[in-house]
């Protein structure tokens, strides 16, 4: 297909539609770390409120779990920008094999956060009021673990956010809907993917290490 | 002085007085509303159904003065009070003060005076459109099943406490933030990427400069509130102690993670208002603005302060002595910003020729309430003096005079200088200028008693008052019946004028904003051929050409 | 002027020194601000005037501002903004600040009244006595959701947070009454959730404050200790409940080192705490160590104190602080009272009273 069946009747050339969607992006992105900048803001009052409490928490959480994760996802991101590098040089299946191993990696990372949220749900570390735990008993713990909580669990949807546009990216990328003229969506899917991991990379030390 | 002294055709003068065929009547039936991604009809649909929830908001403000008409219960019980101006306060907000001037006018105008067919992502607008609706739902349930009694703000911990629904509310809000946060996208994208050729920066309409402000605010404060709402909304449900005291939570945080939103949400509804002011005064003044820059990088400037001034709202809460200082000082450079524009706009009467028409008239009004409004609000950071003041009726009549006062001014003006082009017909100027008469005077007579009950030591949120204040109550709610009065008066003559009112022309003002260079109503695509732009918007000097000239644009197109 | 100004604005009157002070500034404030007001209708509408539209398409000139026009535009408002908060700040600051001789007053916000406790005296609800003429400490906190404490005769506000303890203070001017309102909406009973601040002449406050003190000893008839003890006063309430609680097994009251520090001298003591910060004994360092003891550890003390959390009630708390604060052997406050420091109090549950 020629490029120019991709623009759209409002925007005079490709060129000038890639760089709005971009832009476009980009601000979109913005919003997204403001979204997760509350929570930070959240995170930081009341670490520097109970100091104790949430470093002793922490240690409850498995370092290993959170290290692999964390791994898997910087992984991930390189593989979905493989997918992009592919998708514009017009090899449309190599692309879309790139994105099937970015979304096994998100099903890794997902299942070993499930796994780590059973953990959790067994040993009574539960948010706020729920909280059980016998071991863990500073003041504060309740509040990491619901803080914990909201922050895994936002960024986990946001995993399954990602999961479903790279699907279909990739089933998009099989059929060799992209090639070197045209591949921004596979771009704006991996600068979302990217994003997802740029959060969980301030969550692993923000939650595991300090 | 009723009549509107440029109502011949501008040149040249065979332009078609009614477009036949325009975005309106191009298209037929309701899928073909409903799936549109015209700018225009979206436009026109924020327009219907904002005006719907101010008047909803508008029912349930006169439902409270009214229960204020005597100190004790009139109307009401103290929790059905509670209630409605909960109601009141959360939609007139967040489904009209926020999304009303940039989803009308802002989807109606800033592609056109960028010389755009569309806005960037016309998919998103409508997605925009649909999230507003569903948000509204939302809301709308919570508040008929349950009915929330937080007061707009949802202080916790009696947010996260009260036996009322507050969850749905809650939620209603956050998609409806969200839809704020795709409408700024788009403009911000638009602005910069779908810019005619000739329209540079600095030459860019200034209704576009501020909607542009607004769109940042829209994005970098709107998340901050949606994650807010979020918590209190899980806390509500499931006590996870974010904000409870009880639970080692700080309420203080919640205030200062809601004004980092709502603070910057103030100006969020009064830039917009701004935006149309702008165009509206070199329009009735046939004159291009005194300090372009000035008034350009103002908003900016307002859009950019207004996100550390948030601590003026939580002067008495017991913030540091230092933090409430520093948080004064900034809040006055706000005013600044707000004060070189007021000077810009009286400035660009001067050596004007000055027609006096009723959204003029709004223009005044808009004038004299923002200067009244603006410095009660300098008052208002001056810490010392607003511990006196903080949540009494003086804070209410201070921000109805912005939010009221100016924004809603300004909502009528647009509505009364766009008509024309927006539904190719005119409203009747003689009624306009009585109902521009009875709203400037019922405003008055509402709020300038809510400032002296203020001062006298009434606190907002009250159902019943010490008798001391009962005739300023009296007043106040006098003249919100006026008030009433006005609105549905022109309400009807705008309906009247849609299938009656005078046919106009493609500029009845002889107004050179580049909006006015296409056709009323405007043809689905905006212009009939490429149009040019050789001169910065409001050039009423002597051998200019109209902008956007839809024949100049022709000879062009052939050349 | 002063009175006139006050009747035109609807101000009420003046119950103290500051309360003038305000209205004056706020004067000051309203004048500009009308002055400004005025004059930009003045110019708008002068220049209508001037340049009415004469012809249809009458061209204009094209005018653009000088670079002194828009310094005067940001200059003249920038500076009286400026100069206004210039003389407000400092009346806050001093609001901020109580006096060192202030007496000091305990005020709880529940729901939907205003509960007062004075150290030394009896507890009382929606009626405040205070002596004329004399500072008054407010302590200011809530037992539900926020209130706010509003006298609009001192032109005065001040939050009562859960959780918290805040501060104010006045002096009023002459013997008289004063209305109390909430001005943070708190449900269905906060427009009638008023109170009332009764300024008596300084003997009469002190013989009532007396008289009041018999009555409460006279009360506490179920501790044949009390009756005997005259002194029997919010401080001694709290020696009472520190022996209930099991204070007394870690901390004494007469300077030697125990499990825990002792309490002796210990108010306003600056106290090096285990992460090598200091921190000044205050209300709210006493209160937090109630709740969260492993939050601000002294330093060479082992973390082995029980939370008490949820099982003391605000009043008692005070009451205990003020036993704390009565434990001095120089009884001369070293400097003046600084505000508590913000700090939540972990675990204080307003659900859970004992």
């Amino acid at each position: 297909m020629q490029p120019e069946a991709y623009v759209a009747h409002h925007f005079p050339n490709l060129r000038q539609q890639e760089h709005a969607a971009r832009i476009g992006m980009w601000l979109f992105l913005a919003t997204e770390l403001l979204l997760f900048g509350g929570l930070f803001t959240a995170y930081s009052v009341y670490r520097f409120l109970y100091p104790a409490g949430f470093a002793a928490s922490s240690e409850h959480l498995s370092v290993a779990a959170g290290t692999i994760n964390t791994v898997v996802l910087i992984t991930s991101s390189l593989t979905v920008a493989l997918a992009h590098h592919f998708a514009r040089h017009g090899k449309g299946r190599t692309a879309a094999l790139c994105l099937a191993i970015t979304l096994a990696f998100a099903a890794v990372f997902l299942v070993i956060k499930g796994w780590e949220w059973t953990h959790d749900f067994e040993e009574g570390l539960l948010p706020g009021r729920y909280f059980h735990s016998s071991e863990l008993t500073a003041t504060g713990a309740p509040m990491f673990f619901t803080l914990y909580f909201i922050l895994t669990g936002l960024h986990g949807i946001h995993v399954l956010i990602g999961m479903t546009v790279l699907a279909i990216l990739m089933v998009l990328c099989w059929r060799g809907a992209y090639d070197h003229g045209y591949s921004t969506p596979v771009e704006l899917g991996g600068m979302y993917w990217h994003l997802v991991d740029l959060i969980w990379i301030f969550l692993y030390p923000l939650l595991y290490l300090i | 002085m009723s009549q509107s002294p440029a109502t011949t055709p501008p040149s040249p003068a065979d332009a078609p007085a009614y477009n036949p065929r325009n975005y309106l009547n191009a298209e037929a039936g309701i899928r073909s509303w409903l799936l549109t991604r015209d700018h225009k009809r979206i436009g026109i649909m924020f327009l219907a159904l904002t005006t719907l929830f101010f008047f909803v908001g508008g029912l349930f403000a006169l439902l409270v003065r009214i229960e204020l008409l005597t100190p004790g219960p009139t109307i009401m019980s103290a929790m059905t009070y509670n209630r409605m101006f909960t109601l009141h306060g959360v939609v007139m907000i967040f489904l009209f003060m926020i999304p009303a001037i940039p989803g009308i006018f802002g989807n109606f105008f800033l592609p056109i005076m960028l010389g755009a067919r569309d806005v960037a992502f016309p998919r998103l607008n409508l997605l925009s459109l649909y999230l507003y609706v569903i948000g509204a739902g939302i809301a709308l349930y919570g508040m008929i099943h349950g009915g929330t009694d937080t007061g707009w703000t949802f202080y916790a911990p009696y947010s996260t406490t009260t036996i009322t629904k507050v969850v749905p509310v809650l939620l209603g809000a956050f998609v409806l933030g969200f839809s704020s946060i795709v409408t700024g996208l788009n403009f911000i994208v638009t602005a910069h990427t779908l810019r005619a050729p000739g329209i540079t920066w600095m030459r860019m309409p200034l209704f576009v400069w501020s909607i542009y402000a607004t769109s940042i605010i829209q994005i970098l404060a709107t998340p901050v509130l949606g994650i807010t709402l979020l918590m209190v909304a899980v806390e509500h449900a499931f006590g996870f102690g974010i904000f409870d005291p009880a639970r080692g939570g700080d309420p203080i945080l919640f205030q200062h993670m809601f004004w980092f939103y709502s603070h910057p949400a103030v100006y969020i509804m009064v830039l917009p208002a701004m935006a149309v002011i702008s165009e509206v005064i070199c329009a009735a003044a046939h004159k291009n603005i005194f300090g372009y820059k000035a008034v350009a990088f103002s908003s900016l400037g307002i859009a950019f302060v207004g996100f550390f001034t948030w601590g003026h709202h939580l002067f008495t809460s017991g913030q540091s002595t230092l933090d409430a200082g520093i948080f004064g000082v900034l809040s006055m450079f706000v005013g600044i910003f707000t004060a070189i524009k007021v000077f810009n706009w009286t400035a660009t009467l001067y050596k004007g020729s000055v027609a006096f028409t009723a959204w003029f008239a709004y223009f005044c009004g808009f004038l004299f309430f923002l200067v009244f409004g603006g410095m009660t609000g300098i008052a208002l950071a001056t810490v010392s003096l607003d511990v006196h003041w903080q949540d009494t009726y003086f804070v209410v009549a201070h921000f109805h005079f912005i939010m009221v006062g100016a924004t809603i001014m300004a909502w009528l003006a647009a509505l009364h200088y766009w008509w024309p082009k927006m539904f190719g017909r005119m409203y009747p100027e003689r009624w306009g200028l009585v109902g521009a008469v009875t709203i400037v005077f019922g405003f008055n007579a509402t709020f300038i008693p809510q400032f002296l009950l203020g001062n006298y030591g009434m606190p907002r949120r009250y159902y019943s008052y010490p008798e001391r204040f009962w005739p300023l109550n009296v007043a106040s709610t006098l003249g919100a019946t006026l008030l009433g009065f006005g609105f549905l008066l022109i309400l009807i003559y705008f309906l009247w004028s849609l299938k009656y009112g005078r046919v106009a022309s493609a500029n009845p003002w002889g107004s050179r904003g580049y909006e006015w260079g296409t056709l009323s109503p405007p043809p689905p695509e905006n212009f009939i051929g490429q149009p040019v732009y050789p001169s910065p918007p409001h050039d009423y000097t002597e051998g200019s050409v109209q902008s956007g000239d839809p024949h100049a644009a022709e000879v062009t197109h052939a050349a | 002027m002063n009175d006139l100004m006050r009747r035109i604005l609807f101000l009420p009157e003046q119950g103290s020194a500051y309360a003038t002070e305000v209205d004056h500034l706020h004067f000051f404030v309203i004048t500009i601000t009308m002055i400004g007001a005025t004059g930009v209708a003045l110019a708008a509408v002068l220049f209508y005037l001037r340049y009415r539209r004469r012809a249809a398409h009458q061209p204009t000139p094209h005018v653009e501002p000088k670079a002194i026009h828009e310094v005067l535009f940001i200059g003249v408002p920038l500076a009286f903004f400026l100069l206004w908060f210039a003389i407000g700040f400092p009346l806050f600051v001093r609001l901020q600040t109580p006096p060192k001789d202030a007496m000091d007053v305990y005020v709880q916000g529940k729901k939907w009244m205003w509960k007062f406790a004075y150290p030394g005296g009896p507890n009382g609800v929606d009626v405040l006595r205070v002596p004329a003429g004399r500072p008054v400490r407010l302590l200011i906190t809530s037992r539900d959701v926020i209130h706010s404490f509003f006298v609009p005769d001192f032109r005065l506000k001040q939050d009562a947070v859960p959780g918290r303890y805040s501060q104010i203070w006045f002096t009023a001017k002459a013997p008289g009454s004063h209305q109390v309102l909430c001005a943070e909406y708190c449900g269905i009973g906060h427009s009638a959730m008023l109170a009332e601040i009764v300024a008596m002449p300084p003997a009469e406050f002190d013989a009532w404050l007396a008289e009041a003190r018999r009555a409460t000893q006279v009360a506490a008839q179920d501790s044949p200790d009390d009756r005997a003890d005259p002194r029997t006063s919010l401080a001694e309430q709290g020696r009472r409940l520190a022996a209930e609680y099991g204070c007394f097994k870690c901390h004494t009251v007469d300077g030697t080192r125990h499990i825990g520090p002792t309490w002796l001298d210990l108010y306003r003591k600056n106290e090096k705490l285990q992460d090598g910060k200091t921190v000044i004994a205050d209300e709210a360092y006493l209160t937090e160590s109630m709740m969260d003891p492993a939050a601000k550890l002294v330093a060479g003390y082992q973390n082995v104190m029980p939370t008490f959390q949820g099982r003391v009630p605000g009043p008692e708390i005070a009451a205990i602080v003020e036993f704390i604060k009565s434990l001095r052997t120089d009884a001369v406050r070293p400097e003046p009272s600084k505000g508590p420091v913000y700090v939540p109090v972990p675990g204080y549950d307003p659900t859970i009273s004992r």
